[in-house]
């Protein structure tokens, strides 16, 4: 009952939604950058939304099906699933399959997301800790060990089979491929700020550094210039506050962020537009519109209304595509 | 330009749609932060269904709340009652005796603290272990305590070159504070000892030892018995409960 890692990828991490209630002791959220995709994901294979996945950010594993068999899907991306040793045939993202013992299966090189995940049915069976799956691979906290995956590492499952009931496709896509400026509102330290700088903040594009992790990701653009210092009493932090060091270049906070810090914050994106901030990747360019707590309430819930007829909107894919394909091959061989 | 703050009348600012920030002050002051741990309490008390998270620090109070439960609006509404009719907190908080060394290489900065205090090693570890001392809140790193307030000698600035590496356990002073670094950390603060409890052990049923509104009172222990000590502590034979 359990997936082996031939070869890990990048910093590949089991993610949930995260521990969002214990940020009083000092807990990180964790939890995945981009919550969207675990959710269709799992809607997918089955399981319900919040269960954890395997969270690819840059370079996926190659994993080995050990027990039975395995139903899986991989969202959050177009890169495809690539079957070892079967002349390299591959099975699209954004759809379930079943993958059976000894099949081996590939996740290259995601290209087009800063953040992928491959839900499995049933899950994995590790321990929870503070009521999470999350990885904090920082602080050696919850997923495997506390740590992204290794080579040789053997993850278990909840389910050792995959029962045969048809295998499913996301129809519309809209909910993973939202885009345009992500939407922001000013606050909790708007004022520790230049009127020029938030100008600037508003309308120049901001480019996403390679200095990019599951904390923060790191923005060259304008320099926002402070009016009242950069030092402050340490406050609290949620993900997708937008804190300004000395340096002036702004660091947007992802799921891994410290539960308190001391950086000024200019702004805060909204929590509609996380999932997609999580998409983003070094090299993307990205920029802030404001928009006020009301619009910000509307937008969070248009959102829900997105995520929900996706996974409403799924559509059967059909199962016996590369088996039709592999039948006319066999034909023509006869032929021949 | 800041904000008008009063102990009656905080600040209300928004953290996104999924925080809201009550803000006392912008500056550090113990009785600031006493303020609000009483109204982290009462907002607790209300068990309002929708906030996720309740996170005094030394300034303000940032409640995390679920947005497609709550507004910001509504979230006020139930919070705006409450500044008026602050109570004292009730002492049932736990109290802690925590065995620190103050010795060689678990102090690497005592001696620069001795020198730029005037004062002897004896005396700052005398003043260290001094008081019953207070957990004002968490932050930083998982199970980091922030504790105070400490004898008028710990008035330090932070170090001008913050430290990329240290190790856990490590006992550090600033700005009349104290805290225990909990897992391999960049930091700031001058390192003048080190305990053999875990305050922060990712695979013991508790992962965190100590909350805001603990009480923390240090015993300096030889070298020579840290060892002995801290196979203790790890099989649970060594009273950490403060009598």
């Amino acid at each position: 009952m359990s997936i082996r890692i031939l070869e890990p990828g990048f910093n590949v991490t089991i993610q949930d939604l995260g521990r969002a209630s214990f940020q009083h002791l000092g807990v990180p959220v964790s939890g995945a950058v981009s919550p969207v995709a675990l959710k269709i994901g799992n809607a997918l294979v089955g399981n319900k939304p919040g269960m954890a996945c395997l969270e690819i950010r840059l370079i996926g594993p190659t994993i080995e099906v050990l027990c039975d068999a395995i139903r899986v899907a991989l969202t959050g991306t177009i890169t495809e699933i690539e079957l070892i040793g079967e002349n390299g045939r591959c099975r699209p993202a954004n759809q379930s399959l079943v993958l059976k013992k000894g099949q081996k299966f590939k996740i290259g090189t995601i290209s087009d997301s800063g953040s992928a995940y491959l839900a499995i049915e049933g899950g994995f069976k590790l321990p929870e800790v503070y009521g999470s799956l999350s990885t904090y691979v920082r602080g050696s906290i919850g997923g495997f060990s506390g740590k992204a995956l290794e080579q040789g590492d053997e993850i278990p499952l909840n389910s050792w089979n995959a029962e045969d009931r048809g295998e499913l496709r996301v129809s519309n896509l809209a909910a993973l491929e939202e885009n345009g400026p992500l939407r922001i509102i000013f606050g909790p330290q708007k004022d520790f700020f230049k009127q020029e700088s938030i100008r600037d903040f508003l309308t120049s594009p901001y480019l996403i550094t390679r200095d990019a992790d599951r904390m923060g990701m790191r923005l060259d653009g304008p320099v926002l210039k402070h009016e009242r210092g950069y030092n402050i009493v340490s406050d609290g932090i949620v993900t997708g506050a937008i804190q300004v060091p000395g340096t002036g270049q702004p660091i947007v906070l992802l799921a891994d962020h410290q539960t308190t810090g001391g950086y000024p914050k200019m702004a805060t994106v909204i929590s509609a537009d996380i999932s997609r901030m999580g998409r983003l990747r070094p090299g993307d360019t990205v920029k802030f519109m404001e928009v006020t707590a009301d619009e910000a309430e509307k937008a969070r819930f248009e959102h829900e209304k997105m995520v929900l007829s996706a996974i409403s909107g799924f559509v059967n894919a059909d199962p016996w595509l590369d088996e039709k394909a592999l039948y006319t091959e066999n034909l023509i061989s006869g032929f021949l | 330009m800041s904000p008008e703050n009063s102990p009656s009348s905080p600040v209300f600012l928004s953290a996104g749609d999924t925080a809201l920030v009550i803000q006392y002050g912008e500056v550090v002051d113990v009785s600031i932060n006493r303020t609000v741990r009483q109204l982290a309490h009462a907002v607790r008390q209300l068990d309002i269904p929708g906030i996720i998270d309740i996170v005094p620090t030394m300034r303000s109070l940032m409640i995390h709340y679920d947005p497609l439960s709550l507004t910001k609006q509504a979230l006020i509404d139930v919070v705006q009652p409450l500044l008026s009719n602050l109570e004292e907190l009730e002492e049932n908080n736990k109290k802690w005796l925590i065995p620190v060394c103050y010795e060689g290489e678990f102090a690497p900065d005592i001696d620069e603290v001795s020198k730029t205090t005037n004062t002897t090693i004896d005396e700052i570890v005398r003043q260290h272990t001094l008081l019953e001392l207070e957990v004002f809140m968490m932050g930083f790193l998982p199970g980091f305590p922030y504790i105070g307030l400490l004898p008028e000698v710990f008035d330090l600035p932070r170090r001008i070159e913050p430290r990329v590496y240290i190790p856990p356990r490590s006992i550090s002073v600033a700005a009349r504070q104290t805290t225990i670094y909990t897992i391999n950390s960049p930091g700031g603060w001058h390192l003048i000892g080190r305990t053999p409890v875990d305050f922060y052990d990712a695979n013991r049923d508790e992962p965190i030892l100590v909350c805001a509104g603990d009480r923390i009172k240090f015993k300096s222990i030889p070298s020579s018995e840290f060892t002995e000590i801290e196979k203790d502590v790890k099989a649970g034979n060594y009273n950490l409960e403060l009598e």
